[in-house]
């Protein structure tokens, strides 16, 4: 791992009217890290990770990104339309529902192709191409190219969105809950893919779940939150193994051991 | 021509509503490709019949303009000869089928076969002039990638296209780049339509009355038609000529001219086939 983050989180802050949603966050993240976010539902995830990817503004704290040209960015401070340009070039989000990261009016190659051609790309055959690839790469028959997204499971769905999400080969992706409404065989295979992908291209990866297996399987370090704030943090095993806080404890214990 | 109808101020719009078109189009010609909004009038025709197009001819004729005013290609259609009438009666201006005597030209479908001159102006009556709607059904999202000069996503329905069909087929509203930077809805033209519109000599103005937005292509505006690099924009081609005046390169329309599906091409533009047939019949 290099010295310097590529993501710096510093004391980030959201209120939604009376309610504190985000406390004072701050985290960093090293490059080909991949860093799981757990807790309850309302404890603040979600909204941590949208202000990363610049779609909700936050009250208070700044979002460090070393870009791929070298300087570091404020992206909570950046002119909509540089952080606009910047997270389609360098930063990948996957929803938890596939329909919200997808297309599903226009075949499956024109969903991994849209950032593509967003990106600048004119060659309808290279694009063609890279689609049929990333089809390939996340275990779809690349026969499907031209069929609609509606047609496909909802785990090829998912596994869609990854292609999209992935295809402009993102130096952070951000994740929703990727795994959640999926049955568990299909979330095997699907934790499969996304460990694979995660290791061959080296992205970073900050993965928000409520799913500690799904944390334990993917993530190098655990971030817990509870009530918009941070309680406990550490390298995974460490975190499930031996958890210090309350409120980790009682995570970790109300998983049914299988 | 008679007098204007002594019943209506001239050209039906008043002065205030007039200059304040005028203004929205000086902003539409001076940021080509631009939607600029603007405080649509009802009109006494529905919407959708050249609402838009007609308060922008309202607002730019003058008494000595000569107005063209064709539908589908045609000048004896109901919606070309009654929007004629409408400005001859209010405002007492010479009319014509002629292209090239023509100072004002309001269309809808077609721009002419003749080459337009400089000082000739073209109004489009444009039913939706919003070409992201499609993609983007939120007007505040589609304006912020107007505003962002975002318009990769554009090239999906392209994508789509040739995926689907071995080629791009859209036919008519083809989009189109306006000055390297505005993504701009040509009117419904075919998209045969589209090289005329590029560095034409003569200024542009488009009109929607529905969604009262206005815009504009000056004189000599670079505009071009999205394509892939290996998939380049055309336009269509027939193996037919007009079966009228013989033309082999004007649009055609096919029309069934009986009940056993026997068809006939003949030029969409009337001015052009008859003055190809006159000039045939003087030689």
């Amino acid at each position: 791992m290099s010295e310097l983050p590529l993501l710096d989180i510093d004391r980030m802050a959201k209120r939604y009217g009376e309610r504190q949603a985000v406390r004072g966050v701050s985290f960093a993240l090293w490059p080909g890290e991949v860093l799981a976010i757990v807790g309850e539902s309302g404890s603040g995830k979600t909204t941590l990770l949208n202000m990363i990817a610049g779609r909700v503004a936050p009250d208070a704290g700044a979002v460090r990104f070393r870009t791929a040209a070298g300087p570091v960015v404020d992206l909570a401070a950046l002119p909509e339309a540089d952080l606009r340009r910047l997270v389609r070039r360098e930063i990948g989000f996957v929803h938890q529902n596939p329909r919200d990261g997808l297309r599903l009016s226009v075949s499956a190659g024109a969903n991994i192709g849209e950032p593509i051609m967003a990106a600048g790309a004119r060659h309808y055959g290279s694009i063609r191409r890279a689609a049929a690839a990333w089809l390939e790469r996340v275990e779809i028959d690349p026969a499907r190219l031209d069929d609609l997204p509606a047609t496909f499971s909802g785990g090829m769905q998912q596994r869609l969105q990854i292609a999209r999400a992935l295809v402009t080969e993102p130096r952070l992706v951000l994740m929703d809950e990727p795994t959640g409404g999926l049955d568990v065989s299909v979330q095997a295979r699907l934790l499969d893919l996304l460990r694979r992908l995660v290791a061959d291209l080296g992205i970073s990866v900050v993965l928000v779940t409520h799913d500690l297996g799904v944390a334990r399987l993917l993530a190098h370090r655990l971030m817990v939150m509870q009530q918009g704030q941070v309680v406990e943090s550490g390298v995974t095993d460490q975190v499930l193994d031996d958890p210090h806080h309350p409120y980790t404890q009682l995570l970790v214990s109300s998983v049914l051991a299988a | 021509m008679s007098a204007a109808h002594p019943g209506y101020n001239f050209a039906y719009l008043d002065e205030q509503t007039k200059r304040m078109i005028r203004r929205a189009i000086l902003k539409a010609v001076a940021v080509p490709g631009y939607q600029v909004p603007f405080a649509g009038r009802e009109m006494p025709l529905p919407y959708g019949w050249g609402t838009g197009g007609i308060q922008v001819t309202a607002s730019i004729i003058g008494a000595t303009d000569r107005l063209k005013v064709i539908d589908q290609g045609a000048d004896d259609t109901t919606n070309a000869v009654s929007i004629r009438r409408f400005f001859a009666k209010t405002a007492g201006v010479a009319t014509t089928t002629r292209t090239n005597e023509a100072t004002i030209i309001q269309t809808r479908h077609r721009v002419p076969e003749t080459p337009l001159q400089a000082g000739q102006i073209m109004v489009f009556q444009v039913p939706i002039p919003e070409p992201l709607r499609w993609l983007e059904p939120r007007e505040t999202r589609s304006r912020r990638m107007h505003a962002e000069a975002d318009y990769g996503s554009m090239y999906v329905k392209l994508y789509e296209d040739i995926a689907r069909m071995g080629r791009i087929t859209t036919a008519y509203d083809y989009p189109v780049m306006v000055n390297g930077r505005y993504l701009m809805r040509p009117s419904p033209i075919p998209r045969f339509d589209n090289p005329k519109l590029d560095r034409s000599p003569a200024l542009m103005l488009f009109g929607a009355g529905r969604e009262k937005r206005i815009y504009a292509l000056p004189p000599h505006t670079p505009v071009k038609s999205l394509d892939f690099e290996d998939h380049p924009f055309t336009v269509e081609r027939w193996t037919q000529r007009c079966q009228r005046c013989g033309s082999g390169d004007s649009f055609l329309d096919e029309i069934v001219i009986d009940d056993r599906g026997t068809r006939r091409f003949v030029c969409s533009d009337t001015d052009h086939c008859d003055t190809r047939l006159e000039r045939r019949s003087a030689s």
